[in-house]
């Protein structure tokens, strides 16, 4: 249900009286121009949170039913709170700030929706989101999310096992690797009209990382769907492994051959790789892996090697360089 | 009064607003789900903005011929420092913790970092040397050496750049405007030169 509340400020009540009533006098300078622009940027936060709260498609989602909890949720942690899953976000096709998605993520329809499945597969084709995920049970998986920029969150997704989505499509031998590729739709995706980042978004996993059981794709989180600005209406979870490779709002599933170009790999091939797994011993260029923040704590915290879940995917690399696996 | 002093007094209360801004956001718990970088990122763009702000003064009053807008000139300088300086604790305090091994560390091994710290070096340097005392006791040395600001400028957009994944447009704004006043500053060198030499040269 959308709730409507009244805006309870006022640019009047944020500009002083007095500073207000003698702007022509200021505006005249090229000085108090940009005194001007600077308050309005301070201004304007507080109206687009406003805004955001009216918004449809950015609050709490539809309560899912009959959702099991899975016994490979990591325990012992913390959620981080809704608020702050659903307002701090990396999601460039809305915007190049953490609050852009919360305030821009309305726009997206994320139904009707289709997801089209392509490659080296013995079934393929375009399908409806309801069609597509309807024959699995959902579960909750509790996992860490840890972000390249060193921050990270607990988060109780819902969604379903990798593995059991791609055996459905029966991906041949020559299938390697699978690709994802996020929608392309720059009318409900204003970021796509810039070119900050090469659209659509694109991310992948070798074929044996793909079936590992902790890969999922979510469609839900805190037993609701997915808002918008989370990656409605389903997203890739790969919880050892930097935030970016969960792509979001995916639209096109290939299985191929070749090791996919993900996005950040072709913007930043000297900081991004394929693989980026969390890896507190190599650092990203400019900044270090070693400790992270968890989002709602004050003291930074050792940042674990595959995110705290080596038991589970480390036989994945034997033999590879860790070095290599960022 | 004099129009200047109105204006500078308007300024100094328009440049709190920020600083005011962010206790507001403080105590309505409005700092987003990560306080730190907030605050890192508001002080930092404030910093900047001020350093450009800082650089439009001669620039105005070169176009305008008003001379006294000369007089904002170190207060809006202090404004970036006094910014910058939050920018700094905010790293030092909040985000590191006192930590001195890993701080040193970011210093030595993260260009960006190590050019934010010698951006904010150089500032605390403009900011202790900006006292009416300190330009009567340097004479013409003073001169030469708040001409830093040009190379702060530079490595403070350096930084900015570097902190970040992208290329945000905030960073966009600062650059597009740094460039227009440093360009117009080397224009207007050039010219004066320029008519210098014409004039000798039609003496002689």
């Amino acid at each position: 249900m959308l709730i409507r509340r009244a805006p309870d400020l006022r640019f009047s009540d944020i500009t002083p009286k007095s500073l207000y009533l003698r702007r022509r006098e200021f505006l005249q300078t090229a000085a108090g121009a940009a005194i001007g622009a600077a308050a309005m940027a301070v201004a304007s936060p507080l109206a687009a949170n406003v805004a955001a709260q009216q918004r449809e498609g950015t609050g709490h989602g539809a309560k899912l039913a009959n959702v099991k909890k899975s016994p490979l949720s990591t325990t012992g942690e913390k959620l981080t709170s809704w608020d702050d899953i659903t307002s701090y976000n990396n999601f460039y096709e809305f915007g190049p700030y953490k609050e852009d998605p919360k305030e821009n993520a309305w726009h997206l329809k994320p139904r009707p929706w289709t997801i089209t499945v392509e490659g080296y597969a013995a079934k393929k084709g375009t399908f409806g989101f309801d069609e597509f995920i309807q024959a699995y049970p959902l579960e909750e998986r509790v996992y860490r999310m840890r972000c390249v920029e060193a921050w990270s969150m607990v988060i109780p997704w819902v969604g379903i096992p990798l593995k059991d989505i791609i055996a459905t499509y029966q991906p041949t031998s020559q299938a390697k690797y699978v690709e994802f590729v996020t929608a392309f739709n720059p009318a409900q995706m204003p970021g796509q009209q810039t070119r900050m980042l090469p659209w659509p978004y694109v991310e992948g996993l070798r074929m044996d990382e793909a079936m590992n059981p902790l890969a999922i794709l979510a469609v839900g989180l805190y037993e609701e769907t997915l808002p918008n600005q989370d990656g409605a209406p389903i997203r890739l979870v790969v919880p050892w492994k930097y935030g970016f490779k969960g792509v979001k709002s995916i639209a096109k599933i290939r299985f191929v051959d070749y090791q996919p170009k993900n996005t950040w790999q072709v913007m930043t091939p000297n900081e991004y790789g394929f693989y980026a797994n969390v890896n507190p011993n190599v650092d990203h260029p400019r900044w270090s892996q070693a400790s992270e923040r968890r989002i709602g704590e004050f003291f930074r915290r050792k940042t674990l090697p595959f995110n705290g879940y080596a038991d589970q995917v480390a036989s994945l690399y034997a033999g590879m360089d860790p070095k290599k696996l960022y | 009064m004099k129009p200047i002093v109105v204006l500078k007094r308007i300024i100094f209360a328009a440049a709190l607003i920020p600083a005011a801004a962010l206790i507001y956001y403080a105590v309505q718990g409005d700092l987003t789900a990560n306080p730190i970088e907030f605050i890192t990122h508001f002080t930092g763009d404030w910093a900047i903005r001020f350093l450009v702000i800082t650089l439009a003064v001669t620039p105005i009053r070169r176009i305008t011929g008003w001379n006294p807008v000369i007089k904002l000139r170190r207060m809006l300088g202090l404004f970036s420092f006094f910014y910058a300086t939050l920018h700094f604790l905010t790293w030092f305090v909040l985000d590191w913790f006192f930590n001195f091994r890993q701080m040193a560390e970011d210093v030595v091994m993260r260009p960006f970092i190590t050019l934010g710290m010698a951006t904010f070096v150089m500032l605390l340097a403009l900011a202790v040397t900006s006292t009416q005392g300190s330009i009567r006791r340097l004479g013409r040395k003073w001169t030469q050496l708040h001409r830093l600001i040009y190379v702060a400028a530079v490595t403070a957009l350096f930084h900015f750049w570097l902190a970040r994944k992208t290329v945000v447009p905030q960073f966009q704004v600062v650059l597009v405007a740094a460039v227009l006043l440093l360009g117009f500053r080397a224009w207007w060198t050039l010219r004066t030169r320029t008519r210098t030499h014409a004039r000798t040269s039609t003496a002689l």
